[in-house]
């Protein structure tokens, strides 16, 4: 079956995203991750957008319900290199993905982790 | 239907002298010649080519299918010169007269074929007469098209051109924006403000609306937007100079300022983002 | 207004919706809209082809790629012949489902496009249609 991959870098879990994604494909990749946080004990998740050319509010919702379960189970996830014309999109369609972290790539992404754990 | 008969084309081919001659000279008594703009050997170029075109059309297909395929050769030519000419600043009607201006030519050419076929003299006439009419308003057409697009292009570069995006430290990018703002000008000047916080990385984007008298709704709901796409790309975005009128016109709208950093003017915003950023600005001894 | 070119597929299954994302984006390059309204149409492509599969029971997505003048539209219509929607209204609200989606799908797509269109009854199926122009 089809899968997204999800690599493991120290205490932080990253997932690149670089295909067209149909919804099950999401919801394959949005079970893997929690099952992945639980049982590596990773306290970050980063997902990187940077190719997706879209984002629609399934996706959009798949990632809001991604950073929710990282956070119950004690993992920051941050959302890096989302392309101008997705985000302008995704606030015009009304997704403004409240209480969701970003970052403009993935070595910001990395360090805003990094902070946020020490300050914790 | 009226057609141009073989006779007629080949009157035409074998006259295409004389035929170019007394067309170059209507068109310098309609004032519709070349001027500077255009070089002679082009001019006399444009006009052959015309000819051939046309005959070769006319030895295709009938003329009251313009859009058929035996005319798409004559209509590339004319949209390549129409297209031309409103690049060159000329007016419609110059253009139109290019191609009017040969109908009195041919006219002449056909009566001294056709002196003594009266009948075939006016079915031709009406045929020629039709397929310039026709080609003719295919070269209107097309230089109106041509002609919005260079103003169209026009409005985007001048767009482009009053809304500068600038560094202002190292991650710190700004936009001062100045004047009116109405809706359109707005949405451009966003994306470009986006657009360069992907290129050169910069977390911190302030917005700064000092010259800016008023806005509309729409105008301040797509600051709002703005801001909001920027932190959706890992960014942060500030903005300054929000006069007393603005601020009103935000409040009454009751639009959502939570989570918005403003300040009173450029340099305090800067002030937010060199902190923010682990800058420390002290003066020297 | 003139049609330059025009076509249909099936919106049937859930790999459907890819599929109607992908065409939308090669029209929407011919067309040639700026990236920003390339995204924005796109998105609203796929939140009514999944619609028209999740709702709709599966339908069809025609596209026409159309000239006005010196502008250029795209236009695409989906359309299915699934249970309809008893409220219209109601279901241009923001934030209403009836299938636990986020409730964002049509009238996120009406915002997203410059010409939005929606007509549908009980047991008449469903035909939205959507148009963004350069």
């Amino acid at each position: 079956m089809e899968r997204i991959p999800i690599l493991r870098m120290g205490e932080f879990l990253l997932v690149t995203i670089q295909v067209d994604m149909h919804d099950q494909l999401a919801m394959t990749l949005q079970d893997d991750l929690s099952e992945r946080i639980s049982g590596t004990g990773a306290r970050g998740v980063l997902i990187d957008i940077s190719a997706l050319d879209i984002v629609d509010s399934f996706i959009g919702r798949m990632i809001a319900t991604i950073s929710g379960l990282s956070k119950i189970m004690d993992a920051e996830t941050v959302v890096v290199g989302m392309q101008p014309a997705v985000a302008i999109t995704l606030v015009e369609l009304g997704l403004t993905l409240p209480g969701v972290i970003t970052a403009l790539d993935v070595e910001r992404g990395m360090r805003l982790l990094r902070d946020r754990l020490q300050s914790r | 239907m009226s057609a141009l008969s073989q006779r007629t084309i080949d009157v035409i081919r074998k006259n295409e002298g004389p035929l170019l001659a007394s067309w170059h000279a209507n068109l310098d008594a309609s004032g519709a010649a070349r001027d500077s703009r255009i070089s002679q050997a082009e001019f006399e170029s444009q006009t052959k080519e015309f000819l051939r075109v046309l005959a070769a059309g006319a030895a295709m297909g009938d003329v009251n299918g313009m859009a058929g395929n035996e005319w798409s050769e004559a209509r590339t030519f004319l949209e390549r010169l129409s297209r031309s000419r409103a690049l060159q600043g000329f007016d419609s009607q110059h253009t139109a007269n290019f191609i009017f201006s040969l109908k009195h030519p041919l006219f002449e050419l056909l009566q001294a074929e056709y002196g003594k076929d009266p009948a075939d003299f006016a079915s031709q006439v009406w045929a020629v007469s039709e397929l310039l009419d026709g080609l003719g308003l295919h070269t209107v057409r097309t230089f109106q098209k041509s002609r919005e697009e260079v103003i169209a292009r026009q409005q985007e570069e001048l767009l482009e051109l009053s809304t500068p995006v600038v560094k202002l430290w190292d991650g710190v990018l700004a936009l001062p924006m100045i004047g009116t703002l109405d809706s359109q000008r707005t949405q451009v000047v966003m994306e470009s403000l986006l657009q360069r916080i992907v290129e050169t990385g910069a977390e911190i984007a302030i917005i700064d609306i000092t010259g800016v008298p008023t806005v509309d709704t729409l105008v301040a709901q797509h600051l709002l937007k703005t801001v909001t796409a920027i932190r959706l790309m890992g960014a942060d975005a500030i903005i300054s100079g929000v006069r007393p009128q603005i601020a009103q016109t935000i409040v009454h709208l009751g639009l959502d300022l939570q989570g918005i950093v403003t300040k009173a003017n450029l340099a305090d915003a800067l002030a937010v983002a060199l902190k923010r950023s682990g800058f420390v600005v002290t003066k020297g001894a | 207004m003139s049609t330059l070119r025009q076509g249909s597929q099936a919106v049937a299954i859930e790999q459907d919706v890819v599929l109607a994302r992908q065409t939308a984006r090669k029209l929407s390059i011919e067309c040639g809209l700026r990236l920003v309204d390339q995204t924005k149409l796109i998105t609203a492509a796929s939140e009514l082809a999944r619609n028209a599969v999740i709702y709709g029971g599966g339908g069809h997505m025609d596209w026409e790629l159309l000239e006005d003048g010196a502008r250029r539209g795209l236009r695409l219509i989906f359309r299915d012949d699934g249970p309809g929607i008893p409220d219209v209204k109601l279901a241009m609200t923001d934030g209403w489902t009836s299938g636990g989606g986020l409730g964002l799908g049509l009238t996120g797509a009406r915002r997203l496009v410059d010409e939005f269109s929606l007509e549908s009854a009980p047991g008449a199926g469903t035909r939205v249609t959507i148009c963004k122009w350069t």
